[in-house]
């Protein structure tokens, strides 16, 4: 019997359901060995770990794909109500197949970095043992439609991500897990308590059968049903605003700068790449999946206009922040609000395109943010600091890594043909549909700020050194080339993101309706690869850079006078959101606003 | 479980609601750290008896043990450690009107949600019913816990183990391999010496016995592991044994062994049976039980160790005179 | 009124006063505290629930509830255990910090929470930056 008659059960019979636990398992087993193990055994085997989850995750994929209908998996043989399932489709496999392969791409990447002569038993183990459990709760999150066990699910994450935060044990790093930590458990209880009020009015916790529920009976205006309905949306609403806390989305930010700023750089590219999306992820299916009708509520606008909020204050900080890991922090919080807009736009003919986009936003700022986290180590590591005026003339002595700098960061501006040129595009195609111009208005904009803090990173990378500060003995020193390779894997699969054959974009369509990804997705490359096409789109963006990069060599103080005037309003008001209760307050006042919105 | 008796008339309820809210409030209010944390212990002890009012025995079981138990000595050592520090300026009243207004909000929106329920309230008590003879246990909760909904009791086995492995990682990296020094908060008084010879004994009789019970009444591992950790806990805070070192070996193991088992044995139910997680026929209950033994263990161990903070070095003397809130040597 | 009712709005009264305490608090600690109040609310709601759907079903309590506050009540407590120990740590790592620095008057006060380390003209965030050159520094 050959290889392939072996598996092919799995792969494309009537067991392939049964890939999908191992998933959980997988990770799981590896959290547990892990202590057993010791710190040197815990990274060989999360390395080994990984690897094989990337192939299992690769495996669910292939299997989704002939199935061409989801795989649904009772745990313990109970099915729902009384049960748990595992559910697969398009969009949960993609992710399944991103979070294997980047994690595995960062754990090879840091390596060498958390290792115990390098770092020592404690933050070894820690590390390699948080990534594993990172994992194991993102897994939880793809495959769930119980929502206890993606509350469950949400803890694990939680309490693996926070602690990478903390991980080097200094003051500002444990006063920002304390934070994150607490922020999160406030999510957290919200969540549960939606969830619990879900199971109070409905009696059961599968995400299909509320929504089964929902569409036979609630309908506008209230009959009957319409408590039924009432209760069920202000119990979304207390779900999404506590998964708006764990996602960040501004204003309720207030934890992520310091955290994922001040975190070791493996960690900070985990903590911006994949956990807030499994957050994110979790939003989508509530606000796609289990509520019915969602054009017709206007919770999309408020969740879209918070989008282009952070879109653009994120970016504008990003602008000024004079730390290189700040700044990628800031530009996370920006690029999250480009996840928002698949709210508004997720209805009619071309909601499915607007889902498509965010599911591209997803992967290509995953791999962008990663790469670019890890490149701001490498330049900390061989440095000794990240404060961008004391870095003048940085290219010089580290010219591959600004050039993978600019790889990323154009992906994340948008350039053609990368992963955020297609999310841009595609946004702009759904939102044409509806006659809704303001919304790529802001994508576009976003774009020309962050064009404009990437044309600062290599103004002053290029610029002359500061005087005050000689850099260090030979940053090849501690900063081997083979530092390199993984970043510039990530930043190059988010620049040719759109490279990819349409055919492979249309896995994440399986078992969702209305989506078209392949078709739209090749819509969009066709213009884009055409002269007029991309410069369409990078003229702007080079006119930004220049303008922006000859502003900066006119001399600090034209620079500073911008910042001062501008800046300093921006930063108080950006400070004040941060405060803790501004943020405690935002946070009820948005669950009102979300509950108030959602029941029209 | 047959149906529950009720003699207490309701009127008692509507005191005890109103003392859980009184206390809650009076918690918030009060200025001085310790006696909130002490208030919060009796807050725990008073849900309790309001779950029992529920008809929830299991729960209350657990939060008799966590919930008043085992928190109120985390966060007492922590209130000791920490002493009475504000970090945030008073807040001014047009701050406090508001957020006190939003939470009423809340509150009354919440309340609204809660009274306006379905009726006839839907239910899997006759789901539950129907397929826990399958599971062959008495006690319906112990077979949504283990077998219906096994995955979370799963994970969240593995949440608590985990939970350990990071509380290490707060240590400093000096003191990594050494042994938990939270509970060490100076010499035990006479009488937290005499409990701690008393206790521990019939609490070990009573955790065993709430795991092995847990099975057909209520209580189950996570109630009879919590016992046997706050006995645990007595012990040390008497000095009469101390915590393992982080690098032991045995202890690792004791951690992670329940979810571990409870793992494998449902990677078996895979092969073996119908599915992960399910438990083949004539072997169901004494899986269940070998399974449960682990979960109690390391439950025991992980909320001991919990409890007992992270690695630290031993304070040089001179420090150890200081009061409370100057912890010894934490490097 | 039924048990359920009473001890229902008990727990929505419990989540707003946690709330409340959550986010004025004044010490880590107070705060920490209050997110406790705030899971023992929820929890009571959850109870709630079972009670009426237990009554309903012909038992004293649903059992999937009370199975999910079970579950609920013990990520509770790791999540308290866990921010308790970050207190403290961050407590003690403060005072090392500040007497490395020389600064006696800072072993006190811990930190500015209000504006977090986002610019980096504080030195205290200097900390983290110098400290994090890899290799052969932790």
């Amino acid at each position: 019997m050959t290889l392939w008659a072996a598996v092919d059960p799995w792969l494309a019979g009537p067991r392939s359901a049964e890939l999908l636990f191992p998933l959980l398992a997988l990770p799981v087993v590896g959290l547990l060995l892990a202590p057993l193990l010791g710190a040197r055994g815990a990274r060989l085997l999360a390395l080994l770990n990984l690897a094989a989850g990337s192939v299992l995750a690769l495996a669910c994929a292939l299997a989704l794909v002939a199935a061409d209908a989801p795989l649904i998996y009772p745990l313990g043989g109970w099915a729902a109500p009384l049960g748990v399932e595992l559910r697969l489709d398009g969009p949960a496999a993609v992710m399944l197949v991103l979070t294997a392969v980047l994690l595995l791409l960062i754990g090879l990447h840091a390596a060498w970095e958390f290792s115990v002569p390098a770092m020592g038993r404690r933050a070894t183990l820690g590390f390699w043992t948080l990534l594993l459990g990172v994992w194991a709760g993102l897994n939880g999150l793809f495959l769930g439609r119980d929502l206890f066990n993606l509350y469950v699910a949400i803890e694990v994450l939680t309490f693996s991500a926070v602690p990478m935060v903390c991980l080097k044990g200094h003051a500002a790093q444990l006063h920002a897990a304390f934070r994150y930590l607490l922020f999160a458990l406030l999510g957290s209880a919200l969540y549960l308590l939606g969830a619990g009020l879900m199971l109070g009015v409905h009696g059961t916790l599968d995400i299909a059968e509320i929504r089964a529920a929902l569409d036979a009976g609630g309908t506008h205006p209230p009959d009957i049903g319409g408590h039924v309905r009432a209760a069920s949306l202000a119990a979304v609403a207390l779900m999404s605003t506590g998964l708006l806390a764990k996602t960040a989305l501004m204003p309720l930010h207030l934890w992520l700068p310091p955290a994922h700023g001040g975190a070791p750089a493996p960690a900070s590219a985990v903590l911006s790449a994949l956990v807030v999306k499994g957050s994110f992820f979790l939003l989508l299916r509530l606000w796609l999946d289990l509520v019915p009708d969602l054009p017709e509520l206007h919770v999309g606008l408020l969740l879209g206009g918070l989008g282009v909020f952070a879109i653009l204050l994120g970016n504008l900080m990003a602008l000024m922040q004079a730390r290189l890991k700040l700044l990628v922090a800031y530009s996370t919080l920006a690029q999250l609000g480009y996840l928002f807009l698949v709210f508004p736009l997720a209805s009619g003919a071309s909601g499915g395109v607007a889902s498509t986009a965010a599911l591209v936003q997803v992967v290509s700022h995953a791999l962008a943010k990663a790469s670019l986290f890890l490149l701001a180590g490498r330049i900390l590591t061989a440095f000794g600091h990240d404060r961008l005026p004391a870095l003048g003339g940085f290219g010089r002595d580290m010219p591959l890594t600004l050039l993978v700098i600019l790889l990323a960061g154009l992906a994340l501006v948008g350039l053609p043909p990368s992963g955020g040129y297609l999310v841009k595009s595609l946004y702009a195609a759904a939102a044409a549909e509806q006659g809704a111009w303001w919304w790529p208005s802001a994508l576009e904009l976003g774009g020309l700020l962050s064009a404009a803090y990437l044309a600062r990173i290599l103004a002053i990378a290029v610029g002359p050194r500061a005087a005050a500060e000689a850099t260090p003995a030979g940053p090849g020193v501690t900063a081997p080339l083979r530092g390199l390779v993984v970043p510039a894997l990530l930043a190059l699969g988010a620049l040719l993101l759109g490279l990819l054959p349409p055919a492979l974009v249309g896995v994440m369509d399986v078992a969702r309706a209305g989506m078209a990804s392949s078709g739209a997705v090749a819509d969009v490359m066709r213009s884009a690869l055409t002269p007029s096409g991309f410069w369409g789109s990078a003229g702007p963006v080079l006119a930004v850079a220049l303008i922006v990069v000859l502003l900066h060599n006119a001399g600090a103080s034209a620079w500073g006078r911008w910042l001062a005037c501008v800046g300093h309003g921006l930063t108080g008001l950006e400070g004040w959101l941060r405060q803790w209760r501004t943020a405690g307050a935002l946070l009820l006042l948005i669950l009102f606003i979300q509950g108030w919105t959602a029941m029209g | 479980m047959p149906d529950f008796p009720l003699p207490v008339p309701l009127w008692a309820d509507i005191p005890l609601a109103l003392a859980l809210l009184v206390l809650a409030l009076w918690l918030t209010a009060t200025r001085r750290d310790r006696a909130a944390v002490i208030g919060f212990t009796g807050y725990g002890l008073l849900a309790a008896i309001a779950w029992v009012r529920l008809g929830s025995v299991d729960v209350a079981l657990t939060e008799a043990a966590l919930g008043g138990g085992l928190m109120g000595l985390l966060l007492l050592t922590a209130a000791a450690r920490l002493g009475e520090r504000a970090d945030q300026p008073r807040p001014a009243m047009p701050v406090r009107l508001l957020v006190g207004v939003l939470c009423l909000g809340v509150t009354l929106a919440l309340a609204a949600v809660v009274l306006s329920l379905p009726a006839p309230a839907p239910n899997l008590v006759a789901a539950v019913a129907a397929n826990q003879a399958a599971t062959e246990l008495g006690n319906p909760v112990a077979a949504v816990l283990i077998a219906f909904r096994a995955v979370d009791t799963m994970l969240e086995s593995v949440v608590l183990a985990l939970a350990v492995i990071v509380l290490w990682s707060f240590g400093a990296d000096r003191a990594w391999g050494a042994r938990p020094r939270t509970l060490d908060l100076g010499p035990p008084s006479p009488a937290l010496m005499l409990l701690g010879r008393l206790l521990p004994p019939l609490g070990l009789i009573v955790g065993v016995h709430l795991f092995w019970t847990g099975a057909d009444h209520p209580g189950g591992p996570f109630q009879g592991g919590a016992v046997l950790a706050a006995m645990a806990a007595l012990l040390w805070l008497a000095r009469l044994g101390e915590p393992p070192p982080v690098s032991d070996g045995l202890t690792r193991v004791g951690i992670v062994i329940g979810p571990l088992l409870f793992l494998l044995i449902g990677l078996a139910g895979a092969v073996i049976a119908d599915a992960f997680l399910a438990y083949p026929e004539g072997l169901t209950k004494p899986l269940i039980l070998l399974i449960e033994a682990a979960k109690t263990l390391s439950v025991a161990v992980a909320l001991a160790l919990l409890v007992a903070g992270p690695p630290e070095l031993p304070a040089p003397a001179p420090a150890r005179g200081e009061t409370a809130a100057e912890p010894g040597g934490t490097v | 009124m039924t048990e359920a009712q009473i001890y229902g709005i008990c727990g929505a009264g419990l989540v707003g006063i946690g709330l409340y305490g959550a986010i004025l608090g004044r010490s880590a600690l107070r705060r920490l505290l209050a997110f406790n109040l705030v899971g023992s609310g929820v929890f009571l709601i959850f109870g709630a629930i079972a009670r009426r759907g237990g009554l309903a079903g012909g038992a004293a309590s649903d059992p999937v509830p009370q199975a999910l506050v079970i579950t609920g009540l013990v990520v509770a407590f790791a999540a308290t255990a866990l921010a308790a120990a970050l207190l403290i740590r961050l407590a003690a790592v403060e005072r090392d910090e500040a007497s490395a620095r020389g600064k006696p008057e800072a072993a006190g006060a811990p930190s500015a929470p209000v504006a977090a380390p986002a610019k980096s003209t504080d030195p205290r965030t200097e900390q983290p930056a110098t400290g994090q050159s890899g290799a052969g520094h932790s």
